[in-house]
């Protein structure tokens, strides 16, 4: 059931937007508000609007279900390897093993209110990428199942 | 009066979630009460956090350090991702009824087992 | 008969909800030690600016594994009830 030429046109014009502005809140979880499924939800609603604008069988060849489902496995098997990560270090599960030290995201910071740097806050923002792209391919596929389910004849 | 309002705000919304799910026959509608009802739960949870006069609790160029409590709203998140999982579920078991059935009315649902 | 039920449950479940508002105090938390503790020492031990992430992330990064396995099934569940039947075969229960 398509859409008209100028719902299609403008949710074209706006994937592009909702997508940067999704991996902006990812990035920058622990700066400002934000994180990983709030950034996630949004990048999920941008595939949303070019769904809901063209027909089912369009959509089908722009947006695989293959790799939907790819992203979200990689996405969780990332997030236990983060967590893993500290386990092959010597510490207990879930410890911070790049916070304040002075490899890849490990600059300290001092207490009380400053201007926030990107290379703060050890494992948190690659936890913070790992979980919005779980979160991306999860709602996509959700949305991409309950839609083909009503186009189906019985096999029968 | 005013000063409880997101308390009984709460307590508002609990009771029209349970009127919809009680007094409507119609599939899709319960889903929205249930819906409501966990709409009023999330809220409880967040403004039980609140303290008087409190900022964000976010030092990126904060303009003082009196701040509210930070545990809540982490938890009120993993709450409202469990609630989309159950919204997705319902749903897909709400389109296999209604090919199987051809009706989503419960009364007629219940009649067409036997 | 049903109704006249449905009418009185309704009253006592909302007289005991109503206890909510009138014994909780708006903007004075009970007991606030462990969010005092986070709020204090948050910014040298995670180093994040963000004191929510970093209790989701790093304080209490278990119950955000625990949430994203229930996304997961949740999205298996979802595929489970929109299978299609390849040709030449068979449901076995009917």
């Amino acid at each position: 059931m398509r859409m008209s030429k100028l719902v299609r046109t403008g949710a074209d014009l706006l994937y592009p937007f909702a997508l940067i502005f999704g991996l902006y809140i990812i990035m920058h979880g622990h700066l400002t508000p934000g994180g990983g499924f709030q950034g996630g939800a949004i990048v999920a609603t941008g595939a949303a609007i070019v769904i809901a604008a063209w027909a089912y069988e369009d959509v089908a060849e722009m947006i695989r279900k293959v790799t939907m489902k790819a992203q979200e496995s990689a996405g969780l098997l990332l997030f236990i390897g983060a967590a893993a990560l500290a386990l092959g270090c010597g510490y207990a599960f879930f410890y911070n093993v790049l916070a304040n030290s002075g490899g890849l995201f490990g600059l300290p910071v001092a207490f009380g209110p400053n201007p926030g740097e990107l290379d703060t806050a050890g494992v948190i923002p690659i936890m913070n990428i790992a979980v919005g792209i779980e979160v991306w391919g999860g709602l996509t596929i959700i949305l991409l199942y309950l839609l083909s389910g009503l186009k189906s004849e019985e096999g029968t | 009066m005013f000063w409880n309002l997101p308390f009984i705000a709460v307590v508002v919304l609990c009771l029209i979630g349970l009127a919809t799910i009680v007094m409507k026959k119609n599939l899709i509608k319960i889903f929205l009460g249930i819906t409501i009802f966990e709409s009023a739960v999330n809220l409880f949870l967040i403004s039980l956090g609140y303290r008087e006069g409190g900022i964000a609790p976010i030092y990126t160029t904060a303009p003082s350090i009196d701040m509210v409590m930070a545990t809540p709203q982490a938890l009120t998140l993993t709450s409202i991702v469990i609630g989309v999982a159950t919204s997705a579920l319902l749903l897909s078991f709400a389109v296999v009824i209604w090919k199987k059935y051809g009706t989503i009315d419960t009364d007629q649902i219940r009649r067409l087992r036997e | 008969m049903k109704r006249a039920l449905i009418v009185v449950t309704f009253i006592i479940l909302s007289g005991a909800l109503l206890l909510i508002p009138g014994l909780l105090e708006f903007g004075m938390p009970a007991a606030s030690d462990m969010d005092d503790y986070f709020l204090e020492h948050g910014q040298e031990q995670t180093a994040a600016n963000n004191i929510v992430t970093s209790v989701v992330f790093d304080y209490r990064g278990f119950d955000t594994l625990g949430e994203s396995v229930v996304l997961f099934t949740a999205v298996v569940g979802t595929g489970l009830m929109f299978r299609r039947m390849f040709k030449g075969e068979e449901y076995e229960d009917e």
